[in-house]
């Protein structure tokens, strides 16, 4: 590993590093609780003022464009939010006449594969660090309908007044046409 | 094409406006669908904007059917069905690219971007005597045609011309695809379509499209909340005064009309876009007068062809899979010249409006799918759907052309246009008949 955290290293920075990776995974599972149980005030307030909540395409391309295969910031997107529309998104399921997701659909975020590609030992106010991870999401509704939604997720977590925040969520998702008929669940 | 003998058109009651739930659910009607409308139709096929460079080409749908719309070595436009004629494989399965041939993954049959056969596997050897490459080359469509960059195409050779296929709903083309300031510059797409899959059938989203005032009562929850590109309720800025407006082809449209005397205050909700819109509006009065205040809403041209032309702006066509599944590809498009800022800004409000994670489609989406599912049953199927909305009213005006009802704005003319229209299709067998249908009521 080129910087950060090194197996072989003094004691103490290990110790902060699996102390931080804690904070983060921990940080991880209460968010899935939070909307899974629908308690979506608090969810709003893991993000920052200025998060962008980005979910990209995915394309059908060549092996040498593969890296073009993830929609860019400038292009189209499923979802482009700033934290306004973010919360325009929980007032309206809020309503209780946001029929696509009235009455609410049942769901599980299963959130593993936690890592930080450039590993720190600590996070000090205002600092960022990017997390990566996988999530499995499990959506049910009604009687039968069933969506499954698997990709990965890249947040730039900041530390804000002691507590960890979300500054930027990038989802990619592993479709490209997509298969539910909507995307009314968070990832 | 043999006559159904008008059993299509027993579906659909014009004088009672009664629609039967079998064109929602039926197998038998779909499979009927896809050999007398869309292998007869102009459909949309994409936007000029996606093929810009020569050996540009972009993988589309034309109904059921993959398509390659490309631009060849020359410069020119075409559209091919997408499989290799030795054995039918995808020659590609990429969404978007360059390439200078179209190179079968199977046998290695491969194809120019103006369609010829150039190279097939151990010609010389396997060939004997050699075949006519030039009678297997990709399979093209009929006609082609581009209107204000947007590329529409016909399997059927018999098929009027675009325009007259189109009728008086270019009116509603030319409006909707100009640039803000209705000159003649150009629109691009924003980027790449949503492609997405829907359980109801392709014409609930014909119909909600061609123009349903009654359907916004579906959106209530976003108008309260509000997502407009103003700051305060709502989804929309004010467009003016309302026309519905159907057209003899199954076309529908809703119209805005703003009085050209009274300012206007869009996108108040980012300066740099109000500020480009206001420029083009001026520029747009003094191109067009009282004319520019004329602006189409929204609108679907027969069969899957749909449109928003104001807010937001975006093109949905509706692919048919099954008679309970339907493929959604929505485009957004804006002003090739407009700031990067203001099409940052559109693309936010754009991507909040529509798509799948659209605030207001996706409960449009909801309400289609169990429709669907809720006039799948024997029982469900014997009431048909009920079309009264404004049976009587409607008539001409001096705006816009077409069959127009302003009151009651909430008129169901335009889905009973569509169904009329749908019948004719069903029931015709070739477009001699298709063309004297359309001059009956």
């Amino acid at each position: 590993m080129s910087t950060g955290y090194s197996p072989c290293g003094p004691d103490a920075a290990r110790l902060a590093y699996l102390d931080l990776m804690r904070e983060i995974e921990d940080f991880y599972y209460r968010e899935a609780d939070l909307l899974d149980e629908r308690d979506y005030d608090p969810w709003l307030e893991l993000f920052t003022e200025d998060v962008l909540y980005w979910m990209p395409m995915r394309l059908n391309l060549p092996w040498e464009e593969r890296a073009q295969d993830i929609t860019s910031e400038e292009d189209t997107a499923w979802i482009h939010d700033d934290r306004a529309t973010l919360e325009k998104r929980v007032r309206q399921i809020q309503t209780g006449i946001h029929w696509a997701e009235e009455p609410l659909s049942r769901v599980s975020h299963l959130i593993t594969n936690i890592r930080l590609p450039a590993p720190v030992s600590v996070l000090p106010e205002g600092a960022s660090v990017t997390v990566k991870s996988r999530f499995f999401v499990y959506r049910n509704r009604l009687e039968t309908e069933t969506d499954v939604l698997v990709g990965r997720r890249e947040d730039l977590l900041r530390r804000l007044g002691g507590e960890l925040r979300i500054a930027r969520r990038k989802i990619v998702i592993d479709q490209s046409v997509l298969m539910a008929k909507n995307l009314t669940v968070f990832l | 094409m043999k006559s159904l003998g008008g059993s299509a058109h027993a579906l659909v009651d014009m004088q009672l406006g009664e629609i039967s739930r079998e064109l929602f659910v039926n197998q038998d009607l779909y499979r009927e669908e896809q050999e007398r409308i869309f292998a007869r139709a102009w459909l949309y096929v994409g936007h000029e904007s996606q093929v810009k460079a020569p050996g540009d080409f972009f993988t589309s749908k034309m109904g059921e059917e993959s398509v390659i719309l490309t631009r060849d070595r020359a410069g020119k436009l075409h559209v091919f069905l997408n499989t290799c004629r030795h054995r039918g494989m995808k020659v590609c399965r990429y969404d978007q690219g360059n390439t200078k041939n179209f190179i079968c993954p199977y046998h290695g049959w491969s194809f120019a971007t103006d369609g010829k056969l150039v190279g097939v596997n151990d010609y010389q050897a396997a060939y004997q005597p050699p075949f006519d490459r030039d009678q297997w080359g990709l399979v093209e469509v009929a006609q082609l045609k581009v209107f204000r960059g947007t590329v529409w195409a016909t399997w059927d050779p018999q098929a009027p011309s675009f325009e007259d296929y189109m009728g008086e709903a270019m009116f509603a083309l030319d409006k909707g695809f100009a640039p803000w300031d209705g000159g003649d510059g150009q629109t691009e797409l924003l980027g790449v379509p949503q492609k997405w899959i829907i359980p109801s059938n392709w014409k609930f989203v014909a119909e909600n499209f061609s123009c349903d005032v009654l359907h916004t009562v579906s959106h209530r929850s976003v108008d309260m909340v509000g997502i407009g590109p103003s700051v305060g309720e709502g989804r929309r800025d004010p467009m003016g005064r309302q026309l519905v407006t159907s057209y003899p082809g199954g076309h529908g449209c809703l119209y805005g009309i703003w009085p050209t005397e009274t300012p206007r205050q869009d996108y108040a909700g980012s300066a740099e876009t109000a500020a480009y819109f206001q420029d083009c509006w001026q520029r747009r009065i003094k191109r067009m007068g009282k004319q520019a205040g004329i602006i189409p809403v929204v609108g679907t041209m027969f069969p899957n062809m749909s449109f928003h032309a104001q807010q937001p702006r975006t093109i949905l066509v509706a692919h048919p899979r099954g008679p309970l599944e339907t493929e959604l590809w929505r485009v957004y498009f804006v002003d090739k010249d407009a700031p990067l800022a203001v099409k940052r800004y559109l693309r936010s409000y754009y991507l909040r409006y529509s798509g799948p994670a659209g605030m207001t489609e996706q409960d449009d989406m909801e309400n289609w799918n169990y429709a669907s599912a809720a006039s799948l049953g024997t029982v469900s199927r014997r009431y048909p759907y009920h079309y009264k909305a404004g049976l009587r009213a409607g008539g001409a005006s001096d705006d816009v052309p077409g069959r127009v009802t302003e009151n009651p704005v909430t008129t169901e003319q335009n889905p009973r246009g569509l169904y009329k229209r749908w019948a004719d299709y069903m029931d015709a067998p070739d477009w001699t008949a298709l063309c004297a249908a359309q001059e009956q009521p």
